[in-house]
């Protein structure tokens, strides 16, 4: 009998990838893109199987919300990313460090 | 609670959604030769909305009269003290922006209309009164800053400023959404009230995880340490004009949204978040401080400012009572009247040709080539650093006084210590403005809207300002009960 605590499981399992994948990711621009989706598609599992846990509609219409501004969020990163490449000929993470931070 | 009550209590929102998108197509068909008719329409359409939520704040309205669409938003007195700061930064941030962009080859008519976005995003943010309110409004404002900062294009500076504060925005509503997660799965509900019954007693380690999440998620926004990385690129990096708005709106707006959130969502469990906001706020005071001693910009020196200033409006969080929400509101106001006058000053500087002048080593000796800019970013700077005669010294007074009245002595005695160590940079680019041979880099004249936010926020922030004191606080206080009254 799979019950709520596997749910949560998986997707703390996948929000750990996700943030670690910001976190450890020296190479790729895109793969941090990658990273926050797979954030967000975390926090929609949670929210899906705690609605179905708890007969309550409220957090399938959160994951609906979220999946909306998951696609508006990769819209307005992927547009700063051309403009970032643009103007500096790479997306690589390690090349991000004209202001030191 | 029918549709049309709860359309009246959104009228502002729905007049700023109504006026951005007809600005944008104002956009679309004149193209940018219209983007300073839009850039003033927009200050009108702010102003208008404006007047739409003071009457809220004056009639100090709060609980069931207030709320709107079944519990998800709440049109009091506490939603329309907040949204009166940042309906004036957002205006402040657009009035100075046709001039310095103009200059920087190319003013966008989208400018105003994503500022105008971001404030309809953070209206909605101060006024949640639920996790899905919160999170639409949370991001309607973070899309729209993300392409503000990148929106320079002689500046290479400005797309790495856009993509950092994309990528750790992002990472920092992805946490905040999963502790939102986590609180829904626990307490049932995502609505604050329900939240506020369920969460009674111990915690269990579930719903203590969603808060712990939450608090980090809204740390980011905050720029609060450990959690302030991002701030001082992003401050560097985006046009100056959009780093006032940073400065200014977003931080009372995310400021304000913590207050909910911890005072009244999770009222109840005051003990849980009450030692992570004070080791927060200890953290942003004093590396807010020192991260500010070594910095050669001007804007990178605000940016460790801002941490350092949140630090201290969190000690009135820590308190946890009406008089600390209270005393948090007065030293938002006084901060973001600091904070414009200090972005305005440093718009108004520029060289010979036209740039922006950044460096702290460049301002040498500027009181005697521009004695009024070098007298009113002195008075700025003291003011920051809470020296007395100044008004700045009012929000310290009050942030410590509750706390201190709350029985936070130690939190208030490091405060106070720390703010010393704050001190010794603000007093560093005084002695820089004043004392130092000049460099005579410095041109260009103070002009029209700049010298009026200029020397008005000069005004306000000199000891003229302990006249408002009363009536300050009074709205704050008022403010502040409609916070913990819904409760």
């Amino acid at each position: 009998m799979i019950g709520i605590e596997h749910y949560i499981v998986v997707s703390s399992i996948l929000f750990g990838l996700g943030v670690l994948g910001i976190v450890l990711n020296r190479k790729n621009i895109i793969i941090v893109l990658m990273a926050i989706e797979l954030i967000l598609l975390s926090v929609n599992i949670n929210l899906v199987a705690f609605s179905a846990f708890l007969h309550d509609l409220a957090g399938q219409i959160f994951a609906m919300f979220v999946l909306t501004v998951a696609a508006g969020e990769a819209a307005v990163g992927l547009a700063i990313l051309v403009i970032y490449f643009r103007s500096r000929g790479t997306i690589a993470v390690d090349d991000a460090n004209r202001m030191k931070g | 609670m029918n549709w049309a009550s709860s359309l009246r209590l959104v009228a502002a929102e729905e007049f700023l959604s109504v006026s951005g998108l007809v600005l944008l197509l104002v956009c679309a068909w004149a193209g940018d030769k219209s983007a300073r008719l839009v850039t003033w329409l927009a200050v009108a359409a702010l102003a208008v909305a404006g007047v739409l939520v003071a009457p809220a704040l004056c009639g100090g309205v709060f609980g069931a009269e207030a709320s709107a669409f079944y519990g998800q938003y709440a049109a009091d007195s506490f939603s329309s003290f907040a949204k009166l700061l940042i309906y004036g930064a957002a205006g402040a941030s657009l009035l100075v922006a046709p001039g310095f962009f103009e200059r920087q080859g190319g003013y966008r008519a989208e400018y105003p209309v994503l500022a105008l976005f971001a404030a309809l995003g953070m209206g909605l943010m101060v006024s949640a009164t639920d996790m899905l309110t919160l999170y639409v409004g949370l991001e309607m404002n973070s899309l729209a800053a993300y392409v503000l900062a990148a929106m320079s294009r002689s500046d290479d500076r400005s797309p790495e400023a856009g993509l950092k504060y994309f990528v750790l925005g992002s990472l920092a509503s992805g946490i905040l959404l999963f502790g939102i997660s986590l609180t829904y799965g626990f307490a049932g509900s995502t609505s604050f009230d329900a939240i506020h019954t369920a969460l009674v007693g111990k915690m269990s380690t579930g719903s203590l995880f969603g808060l712990v999440f939450i608090l980090v998620g809204l740390s980011f926004k905050i720029s609060a340490v450990p959690f302030h990385m991002w701030t001082p690129d992003v401050y560097e990096g985006a046009p100056t004009p959009v780093t006032t708005f940073f400065a200014t709106a977003p931080k009372v707006a995310a400021l304000a949204l913590t207050m909910r959130v911890t005072l009244f969502a999770f009222g109840m469990q005051a003990q849980a978040w009450q030692q992570i906001v004070v080791a927060i706020s200890l953290l942003s005071i004093v590396v807010g401080a020192l991260g500010a001693i070594g910095q050669g910009n001007i804007k990178r020196l605000m940016a460790y400012s801002s941490i350092n200033n949140v630090g201290f409006m969190l000690i009135g969080l820590a308190a946890a009572t009406p008089g600390g929400a209270a005393s948090m509101l007065v030293y938002l106001s006084i901060y973001v009247v600091m904070s414009i006058g200090g972005f305005v000053a440093i718009l108004s500087l520029r060289d010979a040709e036209g740039n922006s002048v950044e460096k702290i080593a460049d301002l040498a000796g500027l009181s005697r080539s521009k004695p009024g800019l070098a007298f009113v970013l002195a008075m700025v700077m003291f003011s920051l650093a809470g020296i007395p005669p100044l008004f700045g010294f009012w929000g310290k007074f009050v942030v410590f006084q509750s706390a201190v009245a709350a029985g936070l002595v130690p939190l208030a005695t490091v405060g106070i210590a720390a703010s010393v160590i704050g001190a010794f940079y603000y007093l560093k680019v005084v002695k820089v403005l004043y004392f130092d041979e000049p460099a005579d880099k410095v041109v260009g004249s103070v002009d029209g809207v700049h010298a009026v936010l200029l020397y008005g926020s000069a005004i306000v922030i000199s000891p003229i300002g302990y006249l408002f004191t009363g009536w300050l606080g009074g709205l704050a206080q008022s403010a502040a009960a409609a916070l913990f009254h819904a409760a």
